[in-house]
């Protein structure tokens, strides 16, 4: 309520009463406001924003697309250079590649994801002249999508780059000592014994086996992966879901909060349950129970 | 006296294979300096760090570089960084250790507790532990300290954050030590004192607790670098305590009051390069540590060279 009428201390008392019925605030909060919330969120109504005053669901799908075209651009360059390096270290052991790939990403899981995103703001905005934040330039907002999209790939280097380089450390380590133990099993052995050359070895036997252990941790990171969002969307100010989720908490609106917070929750917990389903069907050896 | 001893031989033997680990060297030498830092800051600045510094003709020294006011220039508001910087150490550190700590108490007893009698409280634990490992932490974190502050409960805004996060994180050890003790207690000494009587307490104070303190311990130093990283970042959006600020609540106040445009490096690169040094100090202490300590690590299967099949030599 505060964040209707905190700011405007002239309202009259009348108004805030009516403002306090209007939200259903005159109840006390247990249980009959939370009772009143789950059979609202039951019949699929998220409520209205005290700030924005629009419907909760609306608000928060007009940012869905934004966050999820950061996120998977930044998770599969991640991924893609996490695999490649990841293999390239778990092959040539102990060698400089190796003990530079396990350095690089202890640093990168010690590293505040926000303040990379700050010092790459500044560098960037300084030196090669990037945007400083936002997904279009003013002149080109509302304009259709295809008409800007350069102008959206600029906006876009930024946060990406920021979440590779935080994300790309955790692929590699995970695929580095899983193709370490993949290259000790016997199938490997006989692959070599068969006459193949390393290559055709490590495409064809190492790779795919490998690669199991990324499924299962694409998906647990997805929660990791939010937190990352709130952070660059916030140092970026990139109009997605981390960005509303940090206004909605500074305005306190809560039911904005809260409806971001179930989404966000929601599509952790689907994403997680559908890694299951996948791995099981990637790796035979796996049985659903 | 007797435990006393023995453990001060357990330390001097894990401190003659530690003396040999180059990552963990490093990592104990970052976490000391660090700490020492924090403990020595009056000593090591001239400065308060909410004193404003002031050029000859009585004005505010805003955003000095490091070349007119050393070691690093000034702030927006005329205030010393190096001096904010040490002092700010003491805030991190703080918040850093005590949240570190209760997740390991919290931790330890109830993966203790349900490892050893299993049941419905083993149950309830891994249940609740599965929820925690799939919310994401930061917007469940976000909304807890929004909402304890709101209640304005005369608690202060650190004391909040040490346990929301403390309260937090204590999952990974609970599971940790919950699978070590699982094994402990199938063993033939527990057997025996079980079978001369000996009561739960007993057990599990004398036989069960001393075999995973030092996982315990490990687990610990690796939680220190999650809390302290995850303070700056609660910081950093806003939830910091203004009046006391640590490296998250500095680099709060470099992004939201223009450092970057103003290209005032020395504001916002010596905050998070504090934050990386003790991070990576923890990190790399508390895998050695774990390495060493945790007896699931030992006899890998990684360290099975003699059948990894040489590809370089395949040709």
């Amino acid at each position: 309520m505060r964040a209707v009428i905190g700011r405007n201390v002239k309202i009259s008392a009348e108004v805030q009463q009516s403002l306090r019925e209007q939200f259903g605030l005159d109840k006390p909060v247990f249980p009959d406001q939370f009772l009143m919330t789950m059979k609202q969120w039951a019949s699929g109504n998220l409520g209205v924003s005290w700030s924005l005053r629009r419907p909760v669901a609306e608000i928060l799908l007009s940012k869905l697309w934004n966050t999820i075209l950061l996120i998977g651009l930044g998770q599969v360059l991640a991924i893609f250079f996490g695999v490649i390096l990841g293999l390239l270290a778990g092959w040539k052991r102990k060698t400089a590649l190796d003990t530079g790939a396990l350095i690089f990403s202890l640093i990168a899981w010690a590293t505040p994801t926000f303040w990379l995103g700050i010092i790459l703001l500044a560098a960037g905005s300084t030196w090669l002249g990037l945007p400083t934040g936002g997904i279009l330039s003013p002149q080109n907002v509302g304009k259709p999508l295809y008409t800007v999209l350069p102008d959206l790939a600029v906006h876009l280097i930024l946060p990406t780059l920021t979440l590779t380089i935080l994300y790309l450390g955790e692929y590699m380590l995970i695929m580095r000592s899983s193709i370490v133990e993949t290259l000790s099993e016997d199938y490997i052995l006989t692959a070599k014994a068969k006459g193949l050359n390393q290559w055709q070895i490590l495409w064809r036997h190492a790779l795919k086996n490998a690669m199991l252990p990324i499924v299962t941790i694409i998906a647990l990171n997805l929660g990791f992966t939010v937190s990352g969002a709130i952070y660059i969307e916030t140092v970026f100010s990139y109009d997605g879901l981390g960005k509303l989720f940090q206004t909605a908490l500074t305005k306190q609106d809560y039911p904005l909060l809260q409806g971001a917070f179930l989404l966000l929750a929601v599509s952790v917990i689907v994403a997680n349950m559908l890694a299951d389903i996948l791995y099981t069907l990637l790796d035979p050896r796996v049985k659903a129970t | 006296m007797e435990t006393w001893q023995r453990l001060k031989r357990n330390l001097g033997e894990l401190w003659k294979s530690f003396r040999g680990n180059r990552m963990g060297l490093i990592g104990l030498g970052l976490v000391l300096s660090a700490l020492a830092v924090a403990i020595l800051a009056p000593w090591l600045t001239p400065y308060h760090p909410q004193q404003v510094i002031r050029d000859e003709n009585g004005r505010g020294l805003t955003f000095a570089p490091p070349a007119v006011h050393p070691p690093l220039g000034t702030d927006d508001g005329g205030h010393d960084v190096w001096a904010q910087l040490v002092y700010g150490a003491r805030i991190s550190l703080t918040v850093g250790f005590l949240a570190g700590f209760i997740a390991m108490f919290v931790g330890s007893f109830f993966g203790i507790l349900a490892g050893y009698f299993g049941g419905w409280l083993d149950n309830l634990l891994m249940r609740v532990t599965d929820v925690l490992l799939v919310i994401p932490d930061l917007p469940l974190m976000l909304v807890l300290v929004a909402t304890i502050r709101q209640m304005q409960l005369k608690i202060s805004p650190l004391t909040i954050l040490i346990l929301v996060i403390g309260l937090l994180y204590w999952t990974s050890t609970a599971r940790l030590v919950r699978s070590q003790v699982l094994s402990i207690k199938e063993r033939q000494f527990v057997a025996r004192a079980r079978a001369i009587g000996a009561s739960h307490a007993h057990i599990i104070r004398k036989h069960i607790l001393p075999q995973v303190m030092p996982l315990i311990v490990a687990n610990t130093v690796l939680i220190l670098s999650t809390a302290i990283l995850i303070e700056s970042g609660l910081a950093f959006l806003g939830l910091g305590d203004p009046t006391k600020p640590s490296w998250g609540t500095m680099l709060n106040f470099a992004f939201d009051r223009n450092a970057i445009s103003n290209g005032a490096w020395w504001f916002y690169l010596p905050p998070g390069l504090a934050i990386v040094w003790v991070s990576l100090g923890c990190v790399l202490l508390g895998n050695v540590l774990e390495e060493m300590l945790n007896p699931r690590l030992s006899g890998h299967h990684l360290e099975g060279e003699a059948h990894i099949v040489k590809l370089g030599e395949a040709e």
